[in-house]
């Protein structure tokens, strides 16, 4: 068996009195789309701000690549983010500049390329996420569904091998949704990422699943293959793929 | 972690690449072909290439279509052919640069962006002014005791920063006429500088320029980032008049508290200038007192709490105009806000010597 990319030993989180994360034992494997699914309000986004270091948990380890996310060590912790892509809930696009220049940051911070050849990654980028045209245009300018597009190009600037994005498909229209499910299948067969994805919708799931992470109230409820889910005997868990609600 | 390099070798004009094409190895082969830039390169091969990322695609067709045109590329391995196939840059083309707008088309722009503005803020204007004298008789659309609270912020809590300067002021003030009038005998005078120029000139804009760089700014930032946030969209859709809700309990609030600050801030200014008077000129409190209520009338009271209602509503309405001129999210936030400081400041100075003018009259 593989060796786990990420690995989460009793991870508890608290916000004052209300545990978030509850003892949360979990590993994820190479080259996989992993689903974390949940009702709102379980921990889903708690989880993966864990993860990526953005919240610090209560108690508990978390490896990245098999070592400890330690933030004092500047020069590896840097590295490692290197690595790692995000796709945030509302995008979180740099509002000053322009998405050319948003989805360019990572690229001219982290790697000594020229000028053109970095155009032209961007240029690939956007065109991957249909944004070529509106590459002069600030984020203010541009639809929501616009913006989480964008914020997806950003996120794999670099070809990172660890991808976590938070509710990708939330308020985009069906065939967006599903163009990006490509590009994030894509993704995971030309450049062997792990992709951990935060999302409700069925159809998504259905498409880009490798393994479903159900969370409930703090706890992991389920974890296993999407066709494990569906027959695991656990009655929110199937009613969630047969209905699409919790 | 995996090992990021890549091997290069020229055999026969033909340039292979085994290894790795990233962005982390790109500035590496880049080195080596500079190197060896007399050879003229024809074929490209790959075929002991483990792994290519988006970057290394751009640079293999940079490297195809540029510096060495018509090079083919050669025993690319299924994997690395589809990744060259998916990330190639052939058929995309960004949207052309926007072009800037020329001298003339700047200035149209600038002078219809006046126009509006100056339309806009008459409409603020009268709105602010039209609901906050409702507002007065009616507290319909406004949360109970919200304008207590803004009483607090933008009175209670000035008040120390307010006194203290004017005080100081009123020290300075004082320190620098008894230099002069000392000379001539004419100590007492000092009294009376301090007294006029503190009622009639100093409190009023020292207290308008404080509130307008601690209110003023306040207003401006909430505002914009109400209107941001869609929190304005969301009282309108309400049926609430953001206007009445957010703009008129500071519009009451700044018209009570501003006059009671000014007051403060004359007392204190004469205050100062007694302190002077007392260690510096050797006067006696009494002839002090008596000489600065002697000589101000009823009319150098009002004049000065005249100013510094106008100065509080210019304050108010010049941080709600630019707290509703807002656009994009947390950078315009701070643009408003800084331009709103600045447009007060300017107000109340200037509108100051155009009162002073009209009561020369």
């Amino acid at each position: 068996m593989q060796t786990p990319i990420i690995q989460i030993e009793n991870l508890t989180t608290r916000y004052g009195e209300k545990i978030v994360l509850d003892q949360i034992n979990l590993d994820i494997y190479p080259h996989e789309v992993s689903v974390i699914l949940g009702g709102s309000g379980c921990g889903k986004t708690t989880l993966l701000k864990s993860i990526i270091g953005l919240v610090e948990p209560d108690s508990g380890t978390i490896k990245l690549f098999g070592e400890l996310f330690n933030k004092a060590d500047e020069q590896r912790y840097t590295h490692t983010l290197r690595r790692i892509g995000v796709l945030f809930q509302n995008g979180a696009l740099l509002n000053s500049i322009s998405i050319l220049e948003n989805v360019s940051i990572p690229i001219e911070q982290h790697s000594r390329l020229d000028k053109t050849l970095i155009e032209k990654i961007v240029t690939v980028k956007l065109q991957q996420v249909n944004l070529a045209d509106s590459a002069y245009l600030l984020p203010s300018e541009l639809s929501g569904g616009m913006r989480k597009r964008a914020a997806l190009a950003r996120a794999i600037a670099l070809d990172p091998e660890l991808l976590f994005c938070d509710e990708p498909s939330a308020g985009l229209d069906p065939l967006t949704s599903e163009n990006l499910d490509k590009l994030i299948l894509t993704l995971k067969e030309q450049f062997n990422m792990t992709i951990i994805v935060v999302t409700h919708e069925l159809a998504s799931i259905h498409r880009i699943a490798d393994r479903i992470i159900f969370l409930d109230q703090g706890k992991i409820l389920f974890m296993g293959t999407l066709k494990d889910a569906k027959s695991c005997g656990i009655s929110e868990i199937e009613t969630f793929f047969t209905t699409g609600s919790f | 972690m995996p090992v990021n390099q890549a091997q290069l070798n020229i055999k026969d004009q033909q340039l292979s690449i085994s290894g790795k094409i990233t962005h982390d190895t790109i500035p590496e082969i880049q080195k080596f072909l500079r190197k060896n830039k007399s050879i003229s390169i024809t074929a490209i091969d790959l075929p002991e290439l483990e792994f290519i990322d988006s970057a290394g695609v751009a640079f293999l067709e940079e490297l195809t279509q540029a510096t060495f045109p018509g090079a083919a590329i050669n025993n690319a391995s299924e994997k690395i052919g589809q990744a060259i196939k998916t990330f190639s840059s052939k058929g995309s083309q960004l949207s052309p640069i926007p072009r800037e707008p020329n001298f003339f088309e700047s200035l149209g722009n600038a002078i219809f962006k006046a126009r509006d503005a100056l339309v806009e803020s008459i409409y603020l204007t009268s709105e602010i002014v039209l609901w906050s004298f409702v507002g007065v008789f009616n507290s319909r659309g406004r949360r109970k005791g919200s304008v207590i609270q803004q009483c607090y912020l933008i009175g209670s809590n000035a008040v120390g920063i307010i006194a203290l300067l004017s005080f100081v002021l009123g020290l300075i003030l004082a320190l620098q006429s008894a230099a002069q009038l000392r000379q001539f005998g004419a100590s007492i005078y000092v009294a009376d500088l301090i007294a006029i120029s503190m009622v009639r000139e100093m409190a009023p804009m020292m207290t308008a320029i404080i509130i307008a760089g601690r209110s003023g700014s306040a207003f401006a930032a909430e505002i914009s980032t109400m209107k941001v946030t869609e929190e304005l969209d969301a009282l309108r859709m309400m049926a609430i008049d953001p206007i009445r809700y957010v703009i008129v309990p500071k519009f009451l609030a700044i018209s009570i508290c501003m006059p009671l600050l000014v007051t403060l801030s004359m007392i204190l200014g004469i205050f100062g200038g007694l302190v002077i008077g007392l260690t510096y000129l050797d006067l006696t409190l009494v002839s002090y007192l008596n000489e600065t209520i002697n000589i101000l009338t009823a009319e150098d009271l009002l004049v000065g709490l005249s100013k510094s209602i106008i100065f509080a509503w210019v304050i108010v309405i010049i941080g709600s105009y630019f707290g509703f001129k807002v656009k994009g999210g947390a950078e315009g936030v701070g643009r408003v806000t800084t331009s709103a400081v600045v447009a007060s400041i300017f107000a109340v100075i200037f509108l100051d010597a155009l009162f002073s003018l009209i009561y020369m009259i």
